[in-house]
């Protein structure tokens, strides 16, 4: 909800999405390399931020003024 | 110790025989419960408690220790009929046989909680909230989990384990609640409540690490389960271990074993997301690979088809040429040569084509179809 980028979820829908119109291409190649390229960028990209996640927690309360904040939880202690 | 080879020598003292009895007592037998009539309880300051359990033929001395005693306030009345779960055992000090009781239930009291338990069933059945046709389908891959639990409990750090191994790519939101006591009802309610309140979460997970048949009774109370029917996004119970099944179980549009297993049923596995995406990156390449196949194939096509055209072209024009050829040939005034005829030429190549041209001892040539021939006018006779 925090996460101004498209979800991995997202990311792994679209790069499927590429590799099935890359699949149906049949002989275009300018098109069929842009594909290719936007394919492999997104792959990366979800790759590392796969890689590069952490977990965040957060603990909601409401405030006096009923106002529900989300703080940070230390998980760990 | 050998216990059944008498031997005079070698007599046992009480404490060995004693502790003897005990093991083979506690051994066979183990935890077990007892049904039967409670008499003679002793309610110590100590907070322990001493009493009998019988029925018409037999009657067992029980002790119960004050860390058991506590949760309950008053101490039945003789002849109440009770469920007691306890190790038979032998105490040494007084070689007395006795059931070492840690729960103890009122036998009516389980039929009346039972019967309540019934009736919260009814009525939320009643209701529709157990239809098939509720349960709606888990997000496939959540970003932000709604946890209502407590801030303290080890099933909260079971969730937040496993979620960080199996999908860290999420956000867990807890919603702190007590889960066990006269206060569990009320905190339950205002954080389901606050769930519904909260943007942006995609799901929402109710947990409790497992428990005391009794302490696990507000995932009975009705406005719990209501509460919890009402969270506006698809919700997972998870309560007590696998063989605790509770009401908010059939509730929700997913019942896990435990929490942990919430977690698992809620978030996709990073190793299986990995091993999509390598897939991906395959397919990616065998496809691009059979797209510039059929380029370089349709490219060798093309040359082929302009090399055809202009081949017919060039065949085209070849043949119009001979035919032209063959039309100019027929026209040239050196075909009619063949014929005989033969033509005179001054040598400025003039054609001499008059009598009055041939000047007497004027010298031309006289073309035939084969070649030239030098003549001269004869001098006027």
């Amino acid at each position: 909800m925090t996460d101004p980028a498209p979800s991995l979820a997202e990311e792994l829908r679209r790069l499927e999405e590429i590799v099935r119109r890359l699949e149906r291409e049949d002989g275009d190649l300018d098109q069929a390399l842009a594909l290719f390229e936007e394919g492999v960028a997104r792959l990366r990209l979800a790759r590392e931020r796969l890689g590069a996640a952490e977990l965040r927690v957060k603990k909601v309360l409401e405030d006096a003024e009923g106002t529900l904040r989300a703080t940070d939880f230390d998980a760990d202690k | 110790m050998d216990l059944f080879t008498p031997n005079p020598d070698a007599p046992w003292t009480p404490v060995q025989l004693a502790r003897a009895a005990r093991r083979v007592v506690e051994q066979a037998i183990g935890p077990i419960w007892v049904r039967g009539e409670l008499t003679g309880l002793k309610a110590y300051a100590s907070g322990h408690w001493y009493f009998t359990v019988s029925d018409r033929l037999a009657q067992v001395r029980c002790v119960m220790w004050r860390k058991w005693t506590q949760r309950i306030k008053t101490p039945p009345p003789d002849g109440t009929q009770v469920y007691l779960l306890g190790t038979p055992t032998v105490w040494e000090e007084r070689g007395e046989f006795r059931l070492n009781v840690t729960q103890l239930l009122v036998t009516d009291r389980i039929g009346q909680q039972q019967l309540a338990l019934e009736r919260i069933r009814e009525a939320l059945a009643r209701d529709g909230l157990f239809d098939p046709g509720r349960k709606r389908p888990l997000p496939p891959h959540p970003s932000a989990i709604a946890v209502v639990t407590s801030l303290e409990g080890a099933a909260l750090r079971d969730i937040i384990t496993v979620a960080r191994k199996r999908w860290p790519a999420v956000e867990l939101l807890l919603f702190g609640a007590r889960v066990q006591g006269s206060e569990a009802e009320g905190d339950l309610l205002r954080a389901l409540a606050r769930v519904n309140r909260m943007p942006g979460i995609d799901l929402c997970i109710l947990a409790r690490g497992g428990g005391a048949r009794e302490d696990l009774a507000v995932f009975n109370n009705e406005a719990v389960c209501r509460a919890l029917a009402a969270v506006e996004v698809p919700t997972i119970s998870a309560v007590g271990h696998e063989t605790d099944l509770l009401l908010t179980d059939l509730i929700a549009d997913v019942r896990a074993a435990t929490p942990s297993a919430a977690v698992e049923l809620a978030l996709p596995d990073q190793v299986e997301f990995a091993r999509q995406i390598a897939a991906c990156g395959i397919r990616l390449g065998t496809a691009l690979g059979r797209s510039t196949r059929l380029g370089r194939e349709r490219l060798a096509r093309s040359a082929d088809r302009l090399q055809a055209s202009l081949d017919q072209r060039l065949e085209r024009r070849r043949r119009d040429l001979e035919r032209l050829a063959a039309q100019l040939d027929a026209l040239s005034p050196l075909r009619v040569l063949d014929r005989g005829y033969s033509m005179a030429r001054a040598e400025d190549g003039r054609v001499l084509k008059q009598r009055a041209s041939f000047t007497p001892g004027l010298e031309f040539t006289l073309r035939v179809v084969d070649g030239e021939v030098p003549a001269r006018v004869r001098e006027a006779s």
